[in-house]
């Protein structure tokens, strides 16, 4: 696999320093987010929630809110019930059943019981307060391990366990590797539950057109098949729900998956015969708007050998999903295509167990559950290191998959396309000025401080082949991820591409006019890149399981090369020559061994669209073409024993952060943050460095401040951004990067993915780092957040 | 209550307007003027997204009523615009180095910055990240946006030579 600069020469307009085509729009303040969407005679919704865990729900009453003047409607579970179908559930579980507002009983403190819709938000939020609810307290389980005792309070009685899923995969010979190592060591790591709350919460708006049948949906949605989704619940035909992709997403980075939102609002448009919009507050986002992370319990053991060889690895994960399944269960099963991490590690073995309680459920989280699951594999590889007396690099570097073994297949039946390890991580040391580096440490620590340097690396699959759910739900037969761009030409020569997905920040527009521009050989800056709505649209998997490089680049290379394939075909026809004595040179058309004799763009555009008698025999008149990609080796269902092809494409990040710990507070504070990264070739740098900033600060957040904590009531007790702590500039270090590029074989221009990347190794590196700063004291901190209270509890242990 | 007349002055231009008192600016600016450039993020102060200039200082709209701008100036991000409707050099520097993702903290972000660079032309990357401090970016780890900033400033002082030599490496 050869490696080459970012700034390939190959490229004109791929791997440059470009402006985005969206940020022009936003720093003029004219985004146009789904509370900007205003239609004549909108109305608002407000919600009652469940100030208990767990409650049986006797008597609601409506009569004093509807008394005031602007409540126009308050509805119920019971009548919404009645009137929908269950949301979808990633699993197979007809017994856990869920509707936007509960019924008969609520099962998290916070959850949705009656919605009151008003002309303004203000007056909902009145009426909400005069509705009275009687509840009948029933007994609740918030802790996962408890959840699983026989007697425990069933969350879903009809269900007859709070056990969602269990399953234990074996890949290769676990107890014989396992029987055959030097050592062997055993831990618990835990992570917190944490999300990516974005700063625009959910919204929706919806409106019903009786003459047509349709109702029309704008929403900060990133959801796979949420059109389908909405109309089966809300018993319509799929062609009845228009879900327009041109409202920009305040963020997202997994959970904007609205369904519960949109269904409750669809159903009230309908019936009430207006505008309906539901815009979260804060207090509504955190607690009701079933967008949690993982929270997770891992029993890890690891089988080494004294010269540094990782033999084997048993993980045990123990999934807290809250109080409805969705499609968070799933969350254990996407990180089996990488469950050795960047390891040659022949045998693992994998429990993956998902239990229900009475939290708010969770929802998908940047990297689809691999962040946590990293953090423990990386957990594991700095204590082989530990034991063994070696330095956690060289640990790392011993086991490395080498860059001559790709394409190579892991225990689970995942095929790792390509990557340079070594490289990364030597490169990253030199950035880091390791030697450099450790002696600040110990200078650090010379002057009594407890600094501590982390060392994690990370594989962020990408290109996403959803090969998870027929793997936790064998009724469910997905082998397609597909994703589409169409592209045209118009008459007067400029190009627009159309694609069917909303966008959360991560650029789409200015990747596919950036690749379209590249196959066609014209200046991005003209191309105009639309976001259609659902109807009028080609089939799209939305920007989930960092796979928008990979696939909608893939796409709209793909129709590019179709439009260019024309262009070259209609110049051989006018010029009478075969078109492999062509060549296409931006966008004109001209005899290789004659360059005198061509055909301009403009002249071919117009043959096209207007001089049909210039055409080629029977060919479709006008410039326009449309393409659907599969996922690269994709369509293949699990083996009966787990084993499965998951996603295609592998990026690499090595992280080094240098941490230090104020000894009175417990308070961490990183001085340095060194990270090298390989996505293949990056389509616009900026967007690709913008994201790994962003996903180390995310994981930071979750290293050290950012948890959904609960009392033992079972309240939500971080509900607000006063006491959930996003981390803000001055949590957030200068951090320093170096590229590498080792190009994927299988994607259009050697791209892969990497939006998660940041996300998926700082957890693990900022960890790392604090172990290595309590390692002198003897003392070890495998939960994450670690907050300053933690910490200081735990340096307390020893003082005393 | 009834509602209350109020005059406030945003991006230069008067408007009267009748509202409720318990509406907030940030919605008054949004709902009544149709100012959507403004956003709220957390409405309880913490977040920044909603950060307009009120009388110079940058302030949260969402914790503030209509009715308290009364007899104020407020200005948002659709008054940043150059007079002949180019971008401002701040704005272009945001561009420039790609400090927005999703663009919802984008116009909150500007907002804390074009008071900073106002008060004061040549900062220090600490005092940028001071004038950010209260303003979250769930996207951008705030990096790309320091640099904006410190494009922006060294630009702006470059086009006014007067202000001071340039002492910002690029």
């Amino acid at each position: 696999m050869s490696s080459e600069a970012p700034d390939s020469p190959r490229f004109r307009y791929v791997s440059r320093k470009r402006r985005t085509k969206e940020d022009r729009r936003f720093i003029a303040g004219e985004g146009r987010f789904v509370a900007d969407i205003g239609l004549p005679g909108m109305k608002h919704v407000a919600l009652v929630t469940s100030p208990h865990p767990a409650a049986r729900i006797d008597a609601i009453r409506t009569e004093e809110a509807l008394k005031i003047e602007g409540v126009v409607a308050v509805i119920t579970g019971e009548e919404l019930a009645q009137a929908t179908n269950p949301l979808m559930s990633g699993l197979n579980l007809p017994d856990v059943r869920r509707f936007p507002l509960a019924v008969d009983r609520a099962r998290y403190a916070g959850e949705w019981v009656a919605a009151v819709v008003a002309d303004s938000r203000y007056i909902a939020e009145d009426g909400a307060e005069l509705v009275e609810v009687d509840y009948d307290p029933l007994p609740f389980v918030v802790d996962a391990e408890e959840a699983m005792a026989e007697d425990a309070p069933a969350v879903h009685p009809a269900h007859g366990t709070n056990v969602l899923y269990r399953r234990k995969f074996v890949y290769g010979a676990v107890e014989e590797d396992f029987a055959a190592a030097d050592h062997r060591l055993a831990f618990r790591a835990c992570w917190g539950r944490n999300s990516t709350v974005p700063i625009e919460t959910f919204g929706v708006v919806a409106k019903w057109h009786p003459g047509t049948g349709t109702l029309d949906v704008w929403a900060s949605i990133q959801m796979p098949k949420y059109p389908e989704q909405i109309a089966r619940a809300l018993r319509l035909d799929a062609n009845c729900v228009r879900v327009h992709y041109d409202v920009d997403v305040g963020g997202s980075y997994g959970v904007k998956r609205g369904i519960k939102h949109t269904v409750l609002v669809g159903y009230l448009a309908r019936k009430l015969g207006c505008p309906v919009r539901l815009i979260e507050d804060r207090l509504e986002n955190m607690t009701g708007g079933d967008a949690h992370g993982p929270e997770r319990i891992f029993d890890v053991e690891a089988a080494f050998n004294g010269d540094g060889e990782i033999r084997s690895l048993r993980l045990r994960a123990l999934d807290n999903v809250g109080a409805y399944a969705g499609r968070a269960p799933l969350q254990l099963a996407k990180p089996i295509g990488a469950i050795v991490g960047p390891y040659r590690i022949k045998s693992v073995e994998y429990e993956a167990i998902s239990v229900t309680t009475n939290k708010t459920p969770q929802e998908a989280v940047r990297g689809f559950g691999q962040s946590p699951t990293n953090f423990a594999i990386e957990t594991a590889v700095d204590k082989i290191a530990r034991t063994l007396d070696r330095d956690r690099v060289e640990i790392r570097k011993r086991n490395f998959i080498r860059k001559d073994e790709f394409p190579y297949t892991i225990p689970s039946g995942s095929e790792y396309d390509s990557g340079d390890y070594h490289t990364v991580q030597d490169k990253v040391l030199d950035l880091a000025d390791f030697p450099a580096l450790i002696a600040r440490r110990d200078a650090l620590r010379a002057e009594g401080k407890l600094a501590g340097i982390g060392i994690a690396s990370c594989l962020e699959p990408s290109g996403g082949n959803a090969a998870f759910e027929p793997l936790f739900n064998p009724a469910n037969e997905t082998t397609t991820w597909m994703e589409s761009c169409v592209t045209k030409i118009d008459l007067a020569g400029t190009v627009t591409s159309i694609m069917a997905t909303a966008s959360a920040g991560q650029g789409h527009e200015t990747l596919v006019a950036t690749v379209t521009g590249e196959e066609l050989e014209r200046d991005p800056d003209g191309i105009r890149v639309v976001r259609s709505d659902s109807l009028a649209s080609l089939p799209s998997n939305s920007p989930v399981a960092s796979r928008m490089a990979i696939m909608l680049g893939g796409a709209a290379s793909g129709a590019a090369k179709i439009l260019k394939r024309k262009l070259i075909d209609i110049a051989a026809h006018n010029l009478q020559l075969p078109a492999d004595r062509l060549v296409y040179e931006g966008g004109n058309v001209a005899v290789r061994d004659d360059p005198g004799r061509s055909l301009a763009w403009d002249e071919l555009v117009e043959i096209a669209h207007r001089k049909y008698h210039q055409m080629p025999l029977g060919m479709e008149p006008g410039l326009q073409a449309s393409y659907v990609w599969e996922v690269p080796k994709g369509g293949e269902l699990p083996d009966a024993a787990g084993r499965v092809r998951m996603y295609p494409c592998y990026s690499f990040e090595a992280h080094i952060p240098l941490v230090e710990i104020d000894r009175q507070t417990g308070q961490v504070k990183i001085l340095e943050y060194f990270i090298g990264h390989d996505c293949g070739t990056m389509i616009n740098p900026d967007i690709v460095h913008g994201m790994i900033y962003g996903g180390i600060a995310h994981g930071i957040g979750a290293a050290l401040y950012e948890i959904f904590a609960y009392n033992d009531d079972g309240q939500l007790l971080t509900g607000t951004f006063m006491d959930y702590l996003l981390p803000s500039v001055h949590e957030i270090p200068d951090i320093k990067m170096v590229d590498h590029s080792t190009p994927s074989p299988l994607t259009s221009m050697g791209q892969k993915g990497t939006g998660e990347g940041g996300y998926l190794g700082a957890p693990a590196a900022v960890a790392s780092a604090v172990n290595d700063a309590l390692a002198p004291l003897g003392l070890e901190l495998n939960a994450l957040p670690m907050r300053p209270g933690d910490i200081e509890a735990l340096l307390r242990t020893k003082s005393e | 209550m009834k509602p209350r007349e109020i005059s406030v002055t945003v991006n230069a231009k008067r408007y009267r307007s009748e509202v409720p008192p318990r509406l907030t600016l940030v919605d008054y600016l949004r709902e009544v003027l149709g100012l959507i450039g403004t956003h709220t993020g957390c409405e309880h102060g913490v977040c920044g997204a909603c950060s307009v200039i009120f009388d110079g200082q940058p302030i949260r709209s969402c914790l503030m009523f209509a009715i308290q701008a009364d007899g104020h100036e407020v200005e948002t991000v659709e008054g940043l615009a150059e007079a002949d409707g180019g971008l401002s050099p701040l704005q272009d520097a945001f561009w420039e180095t790609h400090a927005l993702q999703c663009g919802y903290c984008t116009p909150g972000m500007l907002m804390a910055t074009h008071a900073l660079l106002r008060s004061n032309p040549d900062p220090t990357v600490d005092e940028i990240k001071e004038a950010i401090g209260g303003n979250l970016c769930r996207c951008t780890g705030y990096q790309q946006i320091v640099e904006a900033v410190r494009l922006a400033a060294k630009r702006m002082r470059g086009a006014h030579p007067e202000a001071g030599k340039d002492t910002i490496d690029e």
